[in-house]
């Protein structure tokens, strides 16, 4: 189950690179978000799935799940859906102020703001 | 009084200040008040703070009482005391000039409010004891810093905000993938409690690419060669108290976290990831170099001025040495006041000029001959001629290599202060020597409240430099639990 999960990881992973590597800002923040989903279920891989067992521990029980990485998941999620939002909100105004959502005409430098 | 949670108030009292502030969003006044208020009793917090420290050794807080390492601890050492104050010392001043620098507009729109949550996420990492809760304080703090490059909407703004979005996003990811493969490993979060795992394992291959991925996300955030590419442009969108802030603050999370993981955790094949993070440092320096010489822009020297301390401060950490070690602490509570403080009066030379290419400014002495020679002192305290305060830390790090035997480290180290000196005297000879220009008439009282927090900035890091002998203990206390970890180990595990 855990080399089903990194397998799918890493489909995850590849796919949010080739969509960070596009030029359309839209890609490019869906690409983010596949990217944070791919870190989520790995810590969820790295802390061991645990099967069935409940992640509780009691008197006389033995076999149990490891509670923290669910946590971790938890407040990494809330975290990316919040500048995802933002970043959405952003690109938004950047593109009714640039009229382009293209990142190649967005390098800009000094002399050509 | 029971001060155990003395730790807690840096972090929690700008938090506080902050969610009152945003109650008062129309009325400046009250903000301003509000603002100083916070700042100044956060920083009579954080001094008293390192004083205990200093006295009664590292503190710690279990948040909850959930005992380490099954709690989040949060750890006050002297490192992190140290550059708390100075995170609060650097803001308050930045705070003071952005009352007569700052338009209405960002001041009407939770400008103050961004600044106070910034410092609570810079002042939590400086502060906890757990890597993941490090991660969440990076993110409130870079939440806050999103927050503050965007603010106006200008078109450059925007523009330059997404990329350094974007770039955090992707290193934020990284830090997490970091943990899940730490925490596979050693099976704990806790700071103190994964030295003692790896010390355990004795850092078999595996640890030591975490090590090195660990090197990557801070690096992104610390801009260290190669991954500094996003700073110059992005630093140079927002306007002069932001830009100040970034340019002290931010950069000197991502060293602290460097500099924190590379001596509690991963200290058990030092030939082999000390020799990346040297190596890259050094290049870091070289880099830096070229672009403070390269460019006629006043932001961009300075904003290349910071690159060359961040490979400064990380060549001396990487040497693991007690001479080194000293310097870096030194050097990096250098670095904050001085890259403030030159930054402010770039600020003041860009107002009264209302241009910052080098080129369209000349003979400023005569009009201005007080930031002339208040900019001079801020060049020599960056450039280190002793006894300013850039001299002791550099020495240190010289020192330091030479014990070590790294000649060409500590060659390379000479060079570029010289560069650093060649680079902001070049802006003294542009700007305030030579005819003087027609200038469009100023504000003459806005330009001298702008020049008193500058000024205060400049003394207290002349001070600093003059007074070495008043900090020294702070620093040696540094050093040791940096060079030591069991001393940082001990402390957490006390109870």
């Amino acid at each position: 189950m855990e080399l089903l999960t990194a397998i799918l990881v890493g489909v995850l992973f590849t796919a949010a690179v080739y969509l960070i590597l596009s030029r359309s800002l839209l890609k490019i923040i869906l690409g983010t978000g596949l990217l944070s989903h791919g870190a989520h279920l790995l810590i969820l891989t790295m802390g061991g799935l645990g099967g069935e067992s409940p992640p509780v521990i009691a008197d006389g029980v033995t076999d149990f799940a490891d509670p923290l990485p669910q946590a971790l998941i938890l407040t990494a999620i809330v975290i990316s859906f919040g500048v995802t939002a933002f970043m959405l909100v952003l690109s938004y105004r950047l593109y009714a102020v640039h009229k382009t959502d293209n990142m190649n005409a967005l390098r800009g430098n000094d002399e050509h703001d | 009084m029971n001060m155990t949670n003395i730790v807690l108030f840096p972090i929690l009292i700008p938090f506080f200040f902050a969610i009152v502030l945003l109650f008062f969003k129309e009325n400046i006044i009250v903000q301003r008040i509000l603002v100083s208020l916070g700042l100044a009793l956060s920083l009579v917090s954080s001094i008293f703070l390192a004083y205990i420290v200093h006295t009664d050794g590292i503190q710690t807080v279990n948040l909850g009482s959930w005992a380490a390492p099954y709690g989040i601890s949060m750890v006050s050492d002297a490192f992190s005391a140290l550059l708390v104050t100075t995170t609060l010392i650097v803001t308050f001043f930045v705070v003071i000039y952005s009352f007569y620098a700052i338009d209405e507009g960002r001041e009407r729109n939770y400008y103050y409010p961004a600044i106070l949550f910034m410092i609570t996420g810079i002042n939590g990492a400086f502060t906890t004891g757990d890597i993941f809760n490090m991660f969440v304080f990076f993110e409130v703090l870079l939440m806050a810093s999103y927050v503050l490059i965007v603010l106006g909407g200008e078109k450059r703004q925007l523009r330059e905000s997404i990329k350094y979005m974007l770039v955090n996003v992707v290193s934020s990811a990284l830090f997490v993938i970091t943990v899940a493969y730490l925490y596979s490993i050693v099976g704990t979060l806790n700071m103190a409690d994964i030295s003692v795992k790896i010390a355990e394992v004795d850092q078999p291959g595996i640890i030591t690419v975490i090590g090195i991925l660990f090197l990557i996300v801070f690096g992104i955030k610390g801009a260290i060669f190669p991954l500094y590419f996003w700073l110059p442009s992005a630093y140079a969108a927002p306007p002069i108290p932001i830009l100040t802030l970034f340019g002290a603050l931010l950069t000197k999370v991502g060293i602290y976290s460097i500099t924190r993981t590379y001596t509690l955790f991963f200290v058990h094949d030092v030939g082999y990831t000390h020799m990346w993070l040297m190596g890259l440092s050094l290049l870091t320096i070289v880099v830096g170099c070229i672009g403070a010489l390269a460019y006629f822009d006043l932001k961009q020297i300075i904003i290349y001025n910071i690159v060359i301390a961040v490979g400064v401060i990380l060549y001396g950490v990487s040497l693991m040495d007690d001479f080194a070690m000293a310097g870096s602490v030194y050097y990096i509570v250098h670095d904050m006041l001085i890259k403030a403080a030159l930054f402010l009066l770039i600020g003041i030379i860009i107002f009264v000029t209302g241009t910052s290419n080098l080129r369209e400014i000349s003979g400023l002495m005569k009009q201005y001959p007080g930031l002339g020679w208040v900019y001079l002192i801020a060049a020599f305290g960056l450039a280190g001629i002793p006894p300013l305060s850039g001299f002791i830390g550099k020495l240190l790090i010289v020192q330091g290599s030479f014990n070590a035997g790294h000649w060409i480290g500590a060659i390379a180290v000479l060079l570029s202060s010289l560069v650093v000196l060649l680079s902001v005297i070049r802006i003294f000879l542009y700007a305030f020597w030579g005819e003087p220009k027609e200038t469009k008439p100023i504000n003459r009282m806005q330009y001298k409240k702008m020049m008193i927090p500058t000024t205060l900035l400049v003394i207290l890091s002349v001070v600093y430099g003059v007074g070495t002998e008043w900090f020294m203990p702070l620093i040696t206390d540094s050093k040791d639990v940096l060079l030591d970890p069991s001393l940082y180990i001990d402390a957490v595990f006390k109870e």
